[in-house]
């Protein structure tokens, strides 16, 4: 992972001028260079990259789509499982924090506060372990058609995009039905799920590089990642259950990334929860502090993401 | 075998007036080609090293145990092997060039193809091409799950194809795989060589610059092993330079002006069909 191996190859290829070519006269290099002809592998810039990258955004669309669509293929209700499978969930985590362990005291609609939890969670959560396998579990495809790789997990993070829209219709309901009502806020649900998945976008692309040279994050993955889920929120509120502790901590919990879009979308969509809070008097952070995160996480998720895939672009498919 | 059948099959259709030309060692093209002699591909001592996991040795047989032994003795990742498929292979391709590669099983065809399609990292040297060579096939790309249609144009994008020219190569594609209605269910649904043929019928729905045709593409019955003979006779008209790996020596014989033998990751004779096949022979 030190040194891109084009340069590499580059320097050697400029050592052997005058080697054993077929035609004996000139280097290869130097043959290759007189007819315009360009090195098979070599990395876009990162201008040329995102073009590819748009030019194939129909590729990334469908095939986010068809892996969709062929998930459910084999079973008797096909794509209501699209449906059935965030009821189900939800129902088991109601099950499960609602009823056995009991509802709480400082939270009004702890099913809608959890539910909400869950579902914005998941979706980071199946984005990350999509991404991190949209690599290495693509060897075939990398090694038989050319086409820029960030397509791969850029479409693993679409597809999962597009089980979202179906859960947050669920959640809507649960929320209108839990008694939340309407408000103005929710003409905001599309900003935080943009920069949620701006952030899934990126986070995915960082492992799947990741993915693809050390494989064993595949097995490490899922453990990082339920750590992941008891931090950031899910089941309790951050801001009651951090009441008594320093500020600095309170901020810490706050600001990591699943916490900053859970939180807000529990502000966008959940009216009782803010009441909460206020009622209680938790110190917390506020709606705009809260977009301000997401748009920070959003950025440097992006971009730090984007450059460290596209870093590695010609050395995916070797192993 | 299928591919066996399909060789045998383009061999028969031998066109004797066609006959290939049969320039020097070092790849001149025909005198018709629009840029006679211009190289298109060169490869520069091209070295290409597998990395091969889950490959655990006998002594290995496993366990956690002699895993962690393994590790703690610091010898590395037990699994990984590397395979060193391409050693030192040197060639320039020009234009007009159909060349056929030989050589035995596991001698290195298949990896060189891809490496000059860019699809696989040389480890030490380079490959130079003029614009971007492809390899015909789209099977990876493809979801078996999927009605025929959909893997239509899902294969189509992943080949790089824009909505437009799905659109305008849609129903050439259906037709000319002879599917049928089938075309609405589900590829797993499929004969072996219902699927081969639709595959074989996205894959060649592209115009190729520099083309690769590795000889497990395509299969059928008698009419549509005809079909897919003449496309390919096709696309080396249309394409500029042709790869092509076959295990039938007629096939290369007759569809090749240039043959690289490959024995072992390194070339072991490249020249025209005749020589190289005489020797391959013998």
């Amino acid at each position: 992972m030190s040194q891109p191996e084009s340069a590499v190859a580059d320097s050697r290829a400029g050592d052997r001028a005058g080697g054993s070519s077929p035609s004996g006269k000139e280097s290869l290099s130097a043959l290759a260079e007189r007819h315009g002809l360009r090195r098979a592998i070599a990395r876009p810039s990162l201008p040329v990259y995102v073009r590819q990258l748009w030019d194939r955004r129909h590729f990334v669309l469908t095939y986010a789509t068809s892996r969709n669509v062929s998930k459910y293929s084999d079973s008797a209700l096909g794509q209501l499982w699209q449906v059935l499978t965030p009821l189900l969930n939800a129902g088991v985590y109601y099950l499960m924090f609602g009823v056995i362990m009991g509802q709480r005291k400082d939270l009004t609609n702890y099913t809608a506060f959890l539910i909400t939890g869950v579902f914005v969670y998941g979706y980071t959560q199946r984005s990350v372990t999509g991404g991190a396998k949209s690599i290495s579990g693509n060897l075939s495809l990398i090694r038989a058609l050319h086409f820029p790789r960030a397509a791969l997990p850029l479409a693993y993070t679409i597809q999962e995009f597009q089980q979202l829209a179906i859960s947050m219709g669920v959640l809507f309901v649960i929320v209108l039905v839990t008694g939340e009502s309407l408000t103005w806020l929710w003409l905001l649900i599309p900003f935080a799920l943009l920069l949620q998945t701006i952030f899934n976008v990126g986070l995915s692309l960082l492992l799947a590089r990741v993915g693809a040279f050390v494989r064993d994050m595949n097995q490490l993955l899922p453990f990082i990642l339920r750590t992941w889920l008891y931090t950031s929120g899910v089941f309790y509120s951050i801001p009651a259950r951090m009441k008594d502790q320093p500020e600095w901590a309170r901020f810490l919990l706050e600001f990591n990334p699943p916490s900053v879009f859970i939180d807000l979308m529990r502000h966008l969509v959940l009216n009782s929860y803010p009441k909460d809070l206020a009622a209680h008097q938790f110190p917390h952070s506020t709606l705009p502090q809260l977009w301000l995160y997401a748009g920070f996480w959003a950025a440097v998720a992006l971009i730090g993401g984007f450059w460290y895939f596209w870093r590695a672009e010609e050395r995916y498919g070797r192993g | 075998m299928a591919v066996a059948e399909l060789t045998k099959e383009l061999s028969q259709m031998a066109h004797p007036h066609e006959q290939a030309p049969q320039p020097d060692a070092a790849g001149a093209a025909p005198a018709d080609a629009p840029e006679p002699g211009a190289p298109t591909v060169i490869v520069d001592d091209l070295h290409i090293v597998y990395r091969v996991y889950g490959a655990a040795s006998a002594a290995e047989k496993g366990n956690a145990a002699n895993a962690l032994m393994r590790i703690v003795r610091r010898q590395g990742r037990p699994q990984m092997k590397e395979v060193h498929a391409v050693k030192g292979v040197s060639f320039v391709a020009r234009h007009g060039d159909a060349i056929g590669i030989i050589g035995r099983n596991g001698s290195g065809k298949s990896t060189l193809l891809r490496a000059i399609a860019g699809l696989l990292p040389p480890h030490k040297g380079s490959v130079y091409t003029n614009g971007q060579p492809s390899l015909l096939g789209v099977n990876a790309a493809l979801m078996k799950e999927l009605t025929g249609e959909r893997n239509i144009v899902l294969g189509c994008y992943a080949m790089g194809m824009s909505p437009t020219q799905v659109k305008e190569r849609y129903d050439e594609i259906v037709e000319f795989s002879g599917i049928g209605e089938f075309v609405q269910f589900p590829m797993s649904t499929y004969s072996s060589g219902m699927g081969a043929r639709l595959r074989f019928a996205i894959a060649s729905a592209k115009v190729h610059n520099v083309l690769l045709i590795d000889e497990a593409l395509a299969t059928g019955d008698r009419d549509f092993k005809r079909k897919s003979q003449e496309r390919i006779h096709q696309m080396r008209d249309e394409a500029g330079t042709v790869f092509l790996v076959a295990h039938n020596l007629d096939v290369i014989e007759e569809t090749c002006n240039r043959v690289i033998w490959l024995h072992k990751g390194q070339i072991k004779m490249d020249g025209d069909p005749q020589t190289v096949l005489a020797a391959y022979n013998s």
